[in-house]
């Protein structure tokens, strides 16, 4: 046994493999034949008693030996089967089944009732008269004012600027302490449609209010992954004065509706294809990523961008009816962890 | 056609902003909108809702162009409608009493009209005077003519609309707290407690207050804080020891007023509650809120979401029905085959849950409990 104790010992490897699994019978079951011990590996169905399974091996070394075995024997099996897999769609050649798809968390989704039907007369009705209608009729044009916590430092200051680039017709203003509830009246009487209020903790922008102002829903957003314009890779030269298109992706359920329109209603309806400015806001599992690019056709069908300007990420944390007001107003919807994200598949935007 | 045929049958009927009256049946799992002119317009968003004289025929839609309409269950379709002008603001109380109509409005004018079908607007029978910023006024359901009300700054009033212009009971405001600065009043919500002349409000700085008009008080007699978000509806369960509150973020407690504590939440809700009712004798409540969906709670054994029904506008206002057997009666013979066929398409063309026959009373409760445990969504339905 000291003999055995030293091979596996000093070994570990794969050149002690056979004899390792030789000896593991001995040590589990006493009652195998020790004569096996040479060169012979038992199979490893017969050698093993039912029920044993590697996490039942106290010696670390030794468990952690047969795991990594088990290991590259799995890899192995998966290559093998894979190979096989491959020579018969090529033996099969056009005749070859198509290839499966992946299952991804985006396409495993849990069926969402509230996803909106295109021909849906009451969820029409409904978008037709809230609070963006006017928006929408072209009645009204965006002007926005852009403003952040009280005392913002030197990355959030870059960040409203860079946006206010970004969004046509908008105006940042320092915040001198003044209490939102107090700025909205004002923005109200001087005919801004919407209020952006970028919130900032630790000297870095972690959050944006966006605020419909005659009367119209305010959103809160988590920021994150904020990116200048000096921070992007390979980026283009400085955004022009063209109104950009918007391109609005994925918000298919009724909330994600509500929150399409409201960044739709930042920019005004006309834009100028001249400018070849777009911005984008892309949801995903309820993540919405906003970059601005410039881009170019380079022939029919293949196109150049240049990613301009901030980017940032935003996660929806509360949908208010009405203009801000935390305390008071009633929220249409409300992101709770505990309850809301319990599935890995289900999304609300 | 089936469901206006159908529309006895439905356990909740719901207001929305858009001005449709939602009928939800929970045993078909069908969901049914109804339109006094055929297309939702947001002019007659629904504000209020009440039952009408007769037992559960009849309903009567408190709309935001200041008139109440009239639906009949059993016909399954608006039959008339009265106009109520007077006072600013929508509608924020319904009642019915004798052949009578009570309507409040946001500006504090209470009025008793004559109740007849025609179009020309009658001279209102009386009118009271009750203060502005009125949030609720409510109908005591074992007195019909005592009228409470309550609202923001607006104390706590009872009145009694068959006797003298001055309220029978005027709430007293609280103390000063304990930075003798004057505590501000915000009546979101009043239930009469039964057996007894006590009144619940829940308040908009979530505060739930007991008034007791038999004793020499006029504060409240009990005080209960709950959340940190205004509550926004109330309702008493049917043991009328506890009453069950939502707060604006969708929130609900059912608190004990006995004992002034928590006895525990529901969970489910994602948007602020504007409707809750529970039913008379099941432990079942309804609630709707602005998050669009109706969802069914079983408040006891044990506490848990038994529907959800997603109706695609905002809701706010609900009645849940309190009859006792909530299966559908058997047709009449003459209509019975054209129904079967009619329910036959109907279960064909349900997608998934429509299996499961819901109980009727409590012995297969435990069976069912395991099979609902099971199940993702219990019953979802879309309209």
């Amino acid at each position: 046994m000291a003999k055995a104790g030293g091979k596996s010992g000093g070994g570990g490897k794969k050149g002690l493999k056979r004899k390792a699994s030789a000896e593991e019978p001995q040590e589990a079951a006493a009652a195998e034949d020790g004569a096996t011990e040479s060169g012979v590996p038992p199979p490893k169905s017969a050698a093993f008693p039912p029920g044993f399974s590697i996490s039942e091996i106290k010696n670390k070394q030794r468990r952690h030996l047969m795991f990594t075995r088990w290991k590259q024997q799995q890899r192995k099996e998966k290559l093998a089967i894979k190979k096989k897999l491959k020579k018969e769609r090529e033996a099969l050649g056009d005749k070859a089944p198509p290839k499966p798809v992946p299952k991804t968390i985006d396409n495993q989704r849990v069926y969402d009732e509230t996803i909106v039907d295109p021909n849906d007369e009451e969820v029409a009705y409904d978008e037709a008269t809230d609070e963006f209608a006017s928006y929408f009729n072209r009645q009204t044009s965006p002007k926005i004012l852009i403003t952040t916590s009280d005392r913002p430092h030197g990355r959030t200051v870059r960040l409203c600027e860079q946006l206010s680039t970004v969004i046509p017709n908008s105006h940042v203003y320092y915040r001198r302490g003044l209490a939102l509830k107090k700025i909205i009246p004002q923005c109200i009487s001087r005919d801004f449609t919407d209020l952006i209020v970028i919130n900032e903790d630790r000297k870095i922008p972690n959050g944006l209010i966006l605020s419909h102002l005659p009367s119209g829903p305010t959103a809160h957003f988590k920021m994150s992954s904020v990116r200048l314009r000096k921070e992007i890779k390979r980026r283009g030269k400085d955004p022009t004065e063209h109104i950009p298109e918007v391109i609005l992706n994925n918000f298919t359920t009724r909330l994600g509706h509500s929150i399409g329109r409201m960044f739709a209603s930042l920019f005004p309806h006309n834009p100028q294809f001249i400018g070849r400015q777009v911005a984008t806001f892309h949801n995903q599992r309820d993540y919405i990523f906003f970059r601005f690019h410039r881009y170019i056709f380079k022939s029919e069908k293949k196109v150049g961008i240049q990613e301009l300007g901030p980017r940032f990420t935003l996660k929806l944390r509360s949908l208010q009816k009405g203009t801000f007001d935390s305390k008071y107003g009633e929220y249409e919807w409300v992101h709770k962890p505990r309850e809301m994200d319990t599935s890995r598949r289900k999304f609300h935007l | 056609m089936a469901a206006a045929a159908g529309a006895r049958w439905n356990h909740v009927w719901v207001g929305t902003e858009t001005g449709i009256l939602k009928g939800v049946n929970l045993q078909r799992k069908q969901a049914a909108n109804f339109t006094a002119a055929g297309q939702p317009r947001r002019e007659e968003a629904v504000s209020a809702l009440c039952w009408g004289a007769g037992g559960e025929t009849q309903i009567l839609v408190g709309c935001a162009d200041r008139t109440v309409r009239f639906f009949s269950t059993e016909e399954g379709r608006f039959q008339g409608q009265k106009h109520c002008p007077g006072g600013e603001g929508t509608f924020r109380g319904l009642a019915q009493v004798d052949s009578t109509l009570i309507t409040c409005v946001d500006s504090g004018i209470v009025r008793v009209w004559r109740e007849n079908d025609k179009e020309a607007s009658s001279d209102p029978l009386l009118e009271l005077s009750v203060g502005p910023g009125v949030c609720r006024m409510r109908q005591d359901p074992a007195h019909p003519h005592m009228v409470a009300t309550g609202g923001k700054e607006n104390a706590l009033k009872v009145w009694d609309l068959q006797g003298s212009e001055e309220p029978v009971f005027r709430a007293k405001n609280v103390r000063n707290d304990w930075l003798d600065l004057r505590v501000p009043i915000w009546d979101q919500d009043i239930q009469f407690l039964p057996e007894s002349q006590k009144l619940v409000t829940c308040t908009g700085y979530h505060q739930v207050r007991v008034y007791d008009p038999a004793s020499p008080q006029r504060r409240p007699v009990l005080e209960v804080t709950y959340g940190e978000y205004p509550l926004m509806a109330m309702t008493l369960t049917p043991g009328g020891n506890s009453v069950i509150v939502g707060n604006t973020h969708g929130q609900l407690a059912e608190i004990d007023l006995r004992q002034g504590c928590l006895l525990g939440c529901l969970k489910g809700l994602a948007g602020s509650v504007r409707g809750l009712q529970c039913h008379p004798s099941k432990p079942l409540l309804a609630s709707c809120g602005l998050d669009r969906v109706l969802r069914i709670h079983r408040i006891q054994n044990p506490r848990g979401l038994e529907h959800k029904v997603y109706l695609k506008s905002q809701l706010n206002c609900l009645l849940l029905s309190g009859r006792d057997n909530w299966e559908d009666e058997p047709q009449e013979a003459k209509k019975a085959p054209p129904e079967d066929t009619e329910t036959d398409e109907l279960w064909a063309s349900l997608e998934a849950a429509a299996k499961r026959t819901l109980p009727d009373s409590e012995h297969t409760q435990g069976a069912l409990q395991t099979r609902r445990r099971k199940k993702q969504r219990p019953g979802s339905t879309s309209a």
